[in-house]
């Protein structure tokens, strides 16, 4: 095994896992019972699954075709920062908006917070 | 509503907008990009701080009038084309060569990027006076 099967071995082993992730987050969208696993399951695993994506991308025009693509390293600096905040986003609007989370739940720590910004919104 | 989280990426990712909207940019013209997707990319980075701040402390810290922009921009346009005019060339004749700068030494320079320029200037101009035009609606 020379260096390049190893790095085209790793290219295939990062997009593969990478598209893996992703499936895997898909699948957590359609199982999960609330807004809020939902989100757990979706922000971090295709955050992950399209930086590896990415990753082997850039391997692989790096090592076939010897250019090293910056945008693709910013591209995953800038994945790695943006989604989870969105999600972030998301989810806290969804909660001030009154979404309940499952019934299985036993723990709310925001609900006092929640009631009082309820009733300063009826105002 | 505390905004603390959405501030701060708002601080560390604009930036990041900006400079890929100057590459695209100077990249237009032997790579996919130019005028028009670099002055979007721009309002984007501008409309996403109007998302994370309010439109008063936007405008303090952009203090630009969009519709002035708007003006340069088709001056630019008008001002290469007519730039051909002057040389006896026929309108919009753009010329090229290289050129001694003092500090970056030979550069290949293009008048096209004038005219780029212009687009530009135009595309941002437009998209900020539409959006803060809607925004500032009550």
């Amino acid at each position: 095994m020379n260096v390049t099967e190893i790095i085209e071995g790793l290219v295939v082993l990062l997009v593969v896992a990478g598209a893996l992730l992703t499936v895997i987050s898909a699948i957590g969208a359609l199982r999960l019972p609330d807004i809020y696993t939902r989100s757990h399951a979706i922000s971090k695993s295709t955050t992950l699954g399209i930086m590896l994506i990415l990753t082997g991308t850039l391997l692989h025009f790096w090592f076939r075709h010897d250019h090293v693509n910056s945008r693709l390293l910013l591209a995953i600096v800038f994945i790695f920062l943006t989604s989870p905040v969105s999600a972030h986003l998301i989810s806290r609007a969804a909660y001030y908006s009154g979404v309940r989370p499952w019934e299985g739940t036993v723990r709310d720590d925001l609900a006092e917070r929640r009631e009082t910004l309820a009733k300063s919104a009826k105002r | 509503m505390n905004e603390l989280i959405l501030r701060t990426v708002t601080a560390v990712v604009t930036f990041i907008i900006i400079l890929f909207g100057i590459q695209l940019f100077f990249a237009g013209h032997y790579y996919p990009g130019g005028g028009f997707i670099a002055g979007l990319v721009t309002a984007g980075a501008l409309v996403l701080l109007l998302l994370a701040f309010d439109i008063q402390t936007v405008k303090t810290m952009v203090p630009v009038n969009y519709r002035m922009l708007i003006g340069v921009g088709l001056l630019f346009a008008l001002g290469t084309g007519l730039g051909g005019v002057v040389f006896d060339v026929p309108f919009l004749t753009h010329a090229h060569g290289h050129v001694m700068l003092p500090v970056l030494g030979d550069v290949s320079l293009h008048t096209a990027v004038l005219f780029d320029l212009g687009v530009y200037l135009v595309v941002v101009g437009v998209t900020m006076t539409i959006i803060e035009t809607i925004g500032e609606e009550e």
